[in-house]
């Protein structure tokens, strides 16, 4: 497509050159009105490619049909089933961008956004299990991990085991930096040794890999802060029982406990004291999968209020064209395609290279509402069954309630996105 | 064993269509695998996936517009090898392009390009022109013998057994030796779906293209369409007091008993 040759040329561009417009639509007109007037625009964030949109059927449909008629009872069990598991890998949805030497799909960024999407349509905290393993772990590794680590852990982390990001502690959450657990080198520089306690941790349960951050030397402050790969089985580790949460019960989240856990030199990933650069840049891209699973959820309770407005009659009209809900409906979806479209544009802004650090933040905070928003009205829509566990609708607005809470409180977000307001007004 | 596999694009099944001046109206309409097709796929993948069926290759093939290149690669992702796109901009739903034209150009494939083809397999019908006419009238063409509305299909020796659904009841029907033309029902199979891997796996397969006015044949329909009409709306039915009226209003005003 003409579009993706246009990303293409833009994709080296730095931050200073684009400063202001898009910066898209530049890389091709020489700026004559006969060239501009006969160049094709470039395409919309919305248009996917043809891969991306079977990708969308595909998920969809096995959304809809395997994963469906699970989701009560995994809530009611507060259990990702292992068979749904076990779909996970087999369908690919664990293996996104793990490239195809490794058994991965080795798809794009924005591939992995429509995934995660579809799949909160249907359930959220099975959507949680693949974001956070995709966009937090995989992509850590990939980014960051030796030749030896990405050899030894991604055939597994695309075949059958699932991971979990360990960075936040009881004291330590939005100030993530200010964490306790420590990994102190041995005298021979062969092992280190952690010791300390993870909270709120996200499929801990399941996962076979922790991406464990630790300071490795608390002198640094947080320069001092090292990321590792663990193995849960390793002697030392515990994983805590599950919280009991307002929703996403069926995902594990769970404390992890580190006692004198031994691990070798050589399963740092990337280098010594970098670890919080790498938290930082790992969550300003994983905050887009957030987004993507808020407006999935968002999708999910529309996706079950309109064909309902569009029977239930009341003084002998359908709730549809009652102008007071066509109010309310119209301003709810206009706010959710917002929401897509910024979800949409960040994924590419990444996927070409460009700053997208600002834009991903505005995009988590604002889906994040809209999910909020949405999910509320829609009970107050299906009017008296929406507050009834017979409809899904209920189960959205406690999943998606923890959505401005993690991978970056809104406050912190809005944080973000002043700062680099500030950054851009210095220049 | 080579298998030829036709692979349709069609209004998607859930669509809820509307009549226009020309015909349903196809602008911004949803467009997949016609599901007949789709069974008729994942039959050609389980026979292939069978080792003892001996199967080398799968082929879909596709007539219409560009779109269908999409339509044949979710046929790729469900398994087959290689795709064949027969071009042609004309309405596949019985407007203008119809089963007769249809079912020679498949011809001219298999005699042209596929001539080691052993087996079609089709969807018994199409859920846009409803004809299932494609499958019957190439087995004529071919002089190949043909079994319909499949429900089960095992290979045989050198030949096949299908276990064929009519109103009556199943018939089994053996085919002793190939080529064979059969098309498939509903209840033969439950099609996959494509995994993200396949998917990926499928960019890279082949889909040729060749123009449907290449191949000699006359494309114009044999049946002229005078007109298309939604049925007429459901009107409400009444209620009756007791079985007595129910009978009177059976035999009187609605003819249906005597």
């Amino acid at each position: 497509m003409i579009s993706i040759a246009i990303r293409r040329f833009a994709r080296k561009a730095k931050h200073d050159s684009i400063k202001g417009a898009s910066g898209l639509s530049t890389a091709v007109s020489t700026g004559s009105r006969d060239e501009f007037a006969k160049a094709a625009p470039p395409m919309p964030v919305t248009l996917l490619t043809d891969d991306e949109r079977m990708i969308q059927d595909s998920v969809r449909k096995w959304a809809n049909h395997d994963l469906k008629p699970l989701v009560r009872e995994m809530e009611k069990n507060e259990l990702i089933s292992p068979s749904i598991i076990q779909e996970l890998y087999t369908q690919g949805y664990m293996s996104l961008e793990i490239p195809e030497k490794y058994g991965g799909v080795g798809m794009n960024f924005t591939s992995a956004c429509i995934t995660i999407q579809e799949i909160s349509r249907i359930d959220p905290s099975i959507a949680l299990m693949v974001d956070v393993h995709n966009t937090l772990v995989v992509n850590a590794i990939r980014f960051w991990a030796s030749e030896f680590l990405q050899d030894k852990y991604l055939p597994k982390l695309a075949t059958d085991s699932v991971s979990a990001f360990c960075l936040s502690e009881t004291n330590a959450g939005s100030d993530a930096f200010s964490m306790s657990t420590t990994a102190k080198l041995s005298s021979d520089g062969s092992h280190y040794v952690i010791n300390g306690t993870k909270s709120w941790i996200t499929s801990a349960r399941e996962a076979a890999l922790l991406l464990v951050f630790c300071n490795a030397d608390p002198s640094k402050g947080y320069k001092g802060i090292t990321a590792f790969l663990v193995d849960t089985n390793s002697p030392g580790v515990q994983i805590g029982k599950p919280e009991s949460k307002l929703g996403l019960k069926a995902s594990s989240t769970c404390q992890i406990f580190f006692d004198d856990v031994k691990v070798d030199a050589d399963h740092v990933l990337g280098e010594v004291g970098q670890g919080y650069k790498y938290c930082i840049e790992i969550l300003n891209e994983g905050r887009i999968g957030i987004a993507a699973q808020q407006i999935g959820i968002a999708k999910g309770c529309l996706d079950v209020v309109m064909p309902y407005l569009n029977e239930r009659e009341q003084f002998g009209q359908k709730l549809l064209n009652m102008p007071a809900l066509q109010q309310q409906y119209a301003q709810a979806a206009t706010e959710l395609h917002a929401a897509e479209v910024m979800m949409l544009n960040s994924c590419r802004l990444k996927e070409n290279g460009l700053p997208f650090v600002k834009e991903a933040a505005m995009t988590k905070l604002f889906a994040s509402q809209v999910a909020e928003k949405i999910s509320s009205q829609s009970i107050e829509w299906l009017g008296g069954i929406g507050y009834t566990t017979d409809m899904i609708v209920e189960k959205f607005y406690r999943d998606c309630k923890v959505g401005s809470i993690y991978e970056g409180s809104s406050n912190i977000q809005r944080q973000t996105i002043a700062k680099i307001m500030n950054s851009e007004l210095e220049q | 064993m080579k298998i030829l596999v036709g692979v349709k694009r069609v209004v998607d099944y859930a669509v809820k269509v509307r009549v226009g001046s020309h015909g349903v109206e196809l602008k911004n309409v949803k467009m997949s695998l016609n599901p007949f097709c789709e069974i008729a796929v994942e039959e050609a993948v389980r026979l292939k996936e069978n080792k003892g069926a001996g199967v080398s290759e799968i082929v879909a093939l596709s007539i219409g517009p560009k779109q269908c290149q999409e339509t044949l690669r979710t046929a790729l992702a469900m398994g087959c090898d290689r795709g064949i796109h027969v071009q042609t901009d004309l309405r596949g739903d019985y407007m203008e392009l119809q089963s007769d034209a249809v079912a020679k150009l498949f011809q001219k494939i298999i005699e042209e390009k596929e001539k080691d083809a052993d087996l079609v397999l089709v969807g018994k019908q199409s859920i846009d022109s409803d004809c299932g006419h494609v499958g019957p009238m190439l087995a004529g063409y071919m002089s190949w013998p043909q079994a319909t509305f499949a429900a089960k299909i095992d290979v045989e020796g050198n030949g096949l057994l299908v276990e064929r659904e009519t109103d009556q009841g199943t018939e089994t029907i053996r085919i002793p030796k190939l080529p064979a033309v059969i098309s498939c029902d509903l209840r033969l199979n439950e099609p996959r779906y494509a995994t993200l891997p396949n998917i990926m796996k499928a960019k890279k397969k082949k889909i040729d293209t060749f123009q449907a006015e290449d191949f000699g044949i006359d494309l114009e329909p044999k049946n002229k369409v005078l007109e298309v009409f939604e049925p007429p709306a459901r009107k409400e039915g009444i209620f009756v007091d007791d079985v007595n009226q129910l009978i009177d209003k059976l035999r009187n005003e609605a003819g249906v008993i005597p």
